[in-house]
């Protein structure tokens, strides 16, 4: 089997032909269902937010669609097969991060917003500032995640259909047939048919990992022990690309192989595990996704699926991680050296177990994860400028719903374009902070207002701002001068070094640093009449779901 | 908190696109009303009493986690049953605290929050 694996492109496996058969299925059944759910697509409530339509439980199949992309998918699993213990610290961050959205977001949110972030943080503003800078920050967290998204796409062209990092047009084309299609879904299906595409994927997303993790678990006779036992017996050691020796073993097996090396190394973790826990309440294509049920209680539903859901997939993910190490030839070392880097774990695995046929099923699933969560993205941003910045700040909320869509819509086209381009220029970056980046601005410059507006009297316009901008600028900023973009043989930039800031995760400086700028901000501005009784309305409202977006029948 | 305070007739805001149904606009102290009355006090006393503590709690929980990993590691590679050491454990643990709080949370939702504010939504769409 190894032979056959090595035999078309180095390292590469599998039949491109077959993949690509897999995944032209995938975007055949996904587009009639899209197609069917464009049919009542015509009121603003149904194009951003699917009518309010969907139950809690398909809106949780939905966000766990959304949240688990690539990065969750083949990246932890990868990152578990070559650092063990080290990758699953993420998917921890990642889950347990779930019950911030639960107990203090999802369903305040729900009953006060209508499409947007930008709605619940402007409730009892000044509109015109605060929605702009909801939009800002809206805009940045879904960009930075939109490329990190479309970059990563290329490392699984070259993994999957075999084409290699040296074929500029050959990737080229296909991350721009991936942002075609997703431009295709967003704009015929709107949210309903975004909607359907997410919950599709997360049903062949966890159907397929649960597969593998049953067969792996089986060949260890369902004994875990073994299974980790035979990780750390196959790999001894690694060398990595620089050419150093690293030490696997049963350091596989505790913490440390990836973050333990230096006492800066550590604080970065810990920043890093600040912003992942702290970040996803404030994922505006996450808080979209609550407006899509009909009430406050199936908003409930919907994120109690999502943590059932995306808790059994980290939990696969585990198996899958230590499984690649353990039975693919050549373990850590081979997975490591492949196209598409660590990536390859869960293909390698797949390929391993299933032959050509499961590593068909799993490179489709890859694509259409990609798929699905690019245009989650992209239907936020859009509803974002076009709802906070074009019909609230341009138009001071004096435009028809109908021009409201249609500028929504060619935002979408614009959004796309832009992703399908910076996707190609960025094939070969380094983009795994771009990821980080996106949760870390998430947390400071999107939760602290999102917490403050729901549960602090006091807080005001210009508090709002000075946290939202405070939160953008510093960690922006924060990224720029560290050593993520400059400075070392890993970074964005390798010939200079301007890395004055030494952590590449800027969550522990600019999250408490958001906090504190929206306390020391409302105490300086004044508080509006407006804001004042504007309040009695949110908290009521927020708590009881009176008044609150109701779900259309067509 | 001091509930409604300082209210200003004057403060309509027209600024707002959140504000459009009828009934709402001509009657807008029923929310200044209700957030006064003793049975939305209690309600929001309930939904603070259980959210802030546990959200507290497993926050807390997490960065003990965390920093257990960073500055601890032989600890957690101690093992305990054949290959599954201690941070295994933990880290499942985490896991099953999450499932945990959520499961807790609906059921406390269900009992102690869900009616009382079906209560005041109908009391507020009835005057409404």
């Amino acid at each position: 089997m190894n032979a056959i694996a090595q035999a078309p492109v180095e390292g590469g496996v599998g039949n491109p032909v077959l993949n690509i058969g897999i995944f032209g299925a995938f975007v055949v059944v996904t587009l009639v269902v899209v197609f069917r759910a464009s049919r009542n697509n015509k009121t603003a409530a149904d194009y951003y937010a699917a009518g309010r339509s969907f139950t809690g439980p398909q809106n949780g199949v939905a966000i766990a669609g959304d949240y688990l992309s690539a990065a969750s998918f083949l990246g932890i699993a990868g990152a578990i097969a070559v650092n063990g213990y080290d990758g699953f610290l993420y998917s921890i961050g990642f889950l347990v991060a779930w019950l911030i959205a639960l107990l203090l977001v999802a369903e305040l949110l729900r009953n006060t917003g209508k499409f947007t972030m930008g709605d619940v943080l402007a409730f009892r503003m000044r509109q015109r500032p605060v929605r702009a800078a909801a939009a800002t920050s809206t805009l940045v967290v879904s960009f930075f995640y939109l490329l990190a998204q479309m970059a990563g796409a290329g490392a699984l062209v070259a993994l999957l259909l075999q084409i290699p990092n040296e074929n500029v047009l050959g990737q080229g084309i296909v991350i721009a047939v991936v942002g075609i299609l997703m431009i295709v879904y967003v704009l015929v299906g709107g949210m309903k048919g975004t909607t359907w595409v997410q919950i599709i994927k997360a049903g062949l997303l966890l159907a397929g990992t649960a597969v593998i993790t049953v067969w792996v678990l089986t060949i260890f006779g369902f004994n875990l022990s073994a299974l980790l036992g035979q990780s750390v017996s196959a790999n001894p050691s690694l060398t990595t690309a620089a050419g150093a020796e690293k030490l696997l073993g049963e350091n596989l097996l505790a913490p440390g192989l990836q973050y333990g090396a230096t006492a800066t190394a550590k604080i970065d973790f810990l920043s890093l595990g600040l912003a992942l826990v702290l970040g996803t309440a404030g994922l505006p294509h996450i808080l979209m996704r609550f407006y899509t049920v009909p009430t406050a209680k199936e908003a409930r539903r919907s994120v109690v699926w999502a943590i059932w859901l995306i808790g059994i997939f980290y939990l696969f993910s585990l198996i899958l991680g230590y499984g690649a190490s353990a039975l693919v030839p050549g373990g850590a070392q081979r997975i490591s050296t492949a196209p598409g880097g660590t990536n390859s774990a869960a293909p390698l695995l797949a390929f391993e177990l299933g032959g050509e046929i499961l590593l068909g099923l799993i490179s489709a699933i890859a694509f259409a994860t990609i798929l699905a969560v690019v245009a989650g993205l992209t239907i936020t941003a859009s509803a974002s400028f076009a709802h906070d910045v074009y019909a609230n700040v341009i138009k001071k909320g004096e435009t028809a719903p109908d021009s409201e869509v249609k500028v929504a819509r060619i935002t979408a086209v614009v959004i796309g374009a832009v992703a399908i381009a910076a996707g190609i220029l960025a094939r070969n970056q380094n983009i795994a902070f771009l990821v980080a980046l996106a949760f870390a601005v998430a947390a400071s410059a999107n939760l602290p207002t999102i917490l403050y507006s729901l549960f602090w009297k006091r807080f005001n316009t210009t508090g709002a701002l000075w946290s939202i901008y405070g939160g953008l600028l510093s960690c922006v900023l924060l990224i720029v001068f560290s050593p993520a973009v400059s400075g070392r043989p890993t970074s964005m930039i390798k010939d200079a070094d301007f890395a004055i800031f030494p952590l590449a995760n800027p969550g522990l400086v600019s999250i408490p640093l958001s906090f504190l700028l929206g306390i020391i901000g409302t105490y300086v501005g004044a508080r509006h009449h407006v804001e004042i009784a504007k309040y009695s309305e949110m908290e009521v409202r927020s708590l009881t779901g009176a008044g609150s977006e109701k779900a259309i029948s067509h | 908190m001091v509930p409604g305070a300082a209210r200003s007739g004057a403060g309509r805001d027209d600024l707002s696109t959140l504000n459009e149904r009828p009934g709402e606009s001509t009657d807008k102290t029923i929310y200044e009303q209700v957030q006064a009355s003793p049975e939305f006090a209690d309600l929001r006393s309930r939904l603070r009493r259980f959210v802030f503590p546990m959200s507290a709690a497993f926050l807390v929980w997490y960065l003990a986690y965390v920093l257990l990993a960073s500055y601890a590691p032989q600890f957690m590679a101690i093992k305990v049953l054949g290959n599954i050491n201690v941070g295994l454990i933990i880290g499942l643990l985490q896991f099953v605290t999450t499932f945990l709080i959520t499961t807790l949370y609906v059921r406390y939702a269900n009992k102690h929050l869900d009616p009382a504010a079906e209560r005041l939504r109908e009391r507020i769409e009835g005057a409404a």
